[in-house]
């Protein structure tokens, strides 16, 4: 008899993990825990360098490896560039968290296209380049790891945000889709959906707001990196196309 | 980069199709790929192989012409 074959998506093979937007907040918190689960770290950054070396040397100060890579996530040509830098460093990258993205705020009858435009191209776009380059390696090594950072305002309305919320919900939109098409080798495609969380991103919200979420508080960027990690995970290998909202109840 | 024979891209296609769980006695090159339960996603990630294997892209419009385990490697020596 022969012996069984191991059951793809469950057991991680040698490789890395790759954060976008890593140089602070939520990509940074999820780089530093994703590291700390043992994974070597492509820390990507748009402009912020010093940051992501920041985050870069944080990871190693706590004996892990990481390794920073900048590029503009909009510019079509980056994902590859991105991939392959990263690849050459610390090997095949099989999980990728899409985490980089931008807003643009006003009212949808005052928006201008280039608002409009950018925040899909780097939110939406990005994503979607950097997962279809990620996913060949990661369907040849029957295992890989996507996890999409969305928002709570992809699932419900926030006046204001029409260009960002319209990014998120395609984010999400993706991450359901491409979860299906890939799960049987073992790829996972999941998505969180921070609600308030406190980051340079949510600084100028109005302290009555809080009053809104069950929670009475804002989150931390630790609290979305914990579940960041745990979509990564062996542990989480049946869980695709799933969306996990961390938001202190604001959309239970 | 391996060099394009038929022999040889031929030897590619049906290990990457035994490697996906067709029964390697009912590989041959006039079997169609519906037969061996071979689907869009198995003939995604033959692309991926071919490209590293040979540096040939097959792009959807090449894949859909696709019916027989022949015909990709017809593409494939086609496009090489």
């Amino acid at each position: 008899m022969s012996a069984a074959k191991p059951i793809p998506g469950t057991i991680r093979p040698e490789g890395c993990a790759l954060v976008t937007g890593a140089s602070k907040g939520i990509g940074a918190a999820a780089a530093a825990a994703l590291a700390a689960d043992g994974w070597a770290v492509g820390v990507h950054y748009g402009r912020d360098a010093a940051g992501a070396q920041a985050t870069v040397e944080a990871i190693e100060g706590a004996g892990g490896r990481a390794f920073a890579v900048g590029g503009d996530v909009a510019d079509p040509a980056a994902a590859d560039a991105i991939l392959t830098a990263v690849e050459a460093e610390l090997g095949p990258v099989l999980a990728l968290v899409n985490n980089a993205g931008i807003t643009d705020d006003g009212l949808a009858m005052q928006l201008e296209d280039d608002a409009f435009d950018r925040v899909i191209a780097t939110n939406l776009g990005g994503a979607f380049r950097l997962t279809r380059r990620a996913l060949g390696p990661m369907v040849r090594a029957r295992y890989g790891r996507i996890v999409n950072v969305a928002s709570i305002v992809g699932l419900r309305a926030n006046a204001g945000q029409a260009n960002y919320a319209a990014s998120k919900a395609g984010l999400i939109g993706l991450t359901r889709t491409v979860a299906a098409e890939v799960a049987r080798r073992g790829v996972t495609v999941n998505a969180v959906a921070p609600g308030f969380i406190a980051t340079d991103m949510t600084a100028d919200i109005h302290p009555d707001q809080l009053g809104a979420i069950p929670a009475r508080r804002p989150g931390s960027v630790d609290e979305v990196a914990a579940c960041v990690a745990f979509l990564a995970s062996d542990a989480a290998a049946y869980v695709t196309g799933s969306v996990l909202t961390v938001d202190g109840g604001l959309s239970a | 980069m391996s060099t394009i024979t038929n022999e040889a891209v031929e030897k590619t296609v049906i290990e990457a199709l035994i490697s996906f769980g067709a029964e390697p006695d009912e590989v041959t090159p006039e079997t169609e790929l519906t037969t061996l339960d071979i689907d869009s996603l198995d003939l995604a990630e033959l692309s991926q192989i071919v490209d590293d294997e040979y540096g040939v892209t097959m792009k959807s419009s090449d894949v859909s012409k696709i019916k027989t385990v022949g015909d990709i490697v017809a593409v494939i020596v086609a496009k090489a």
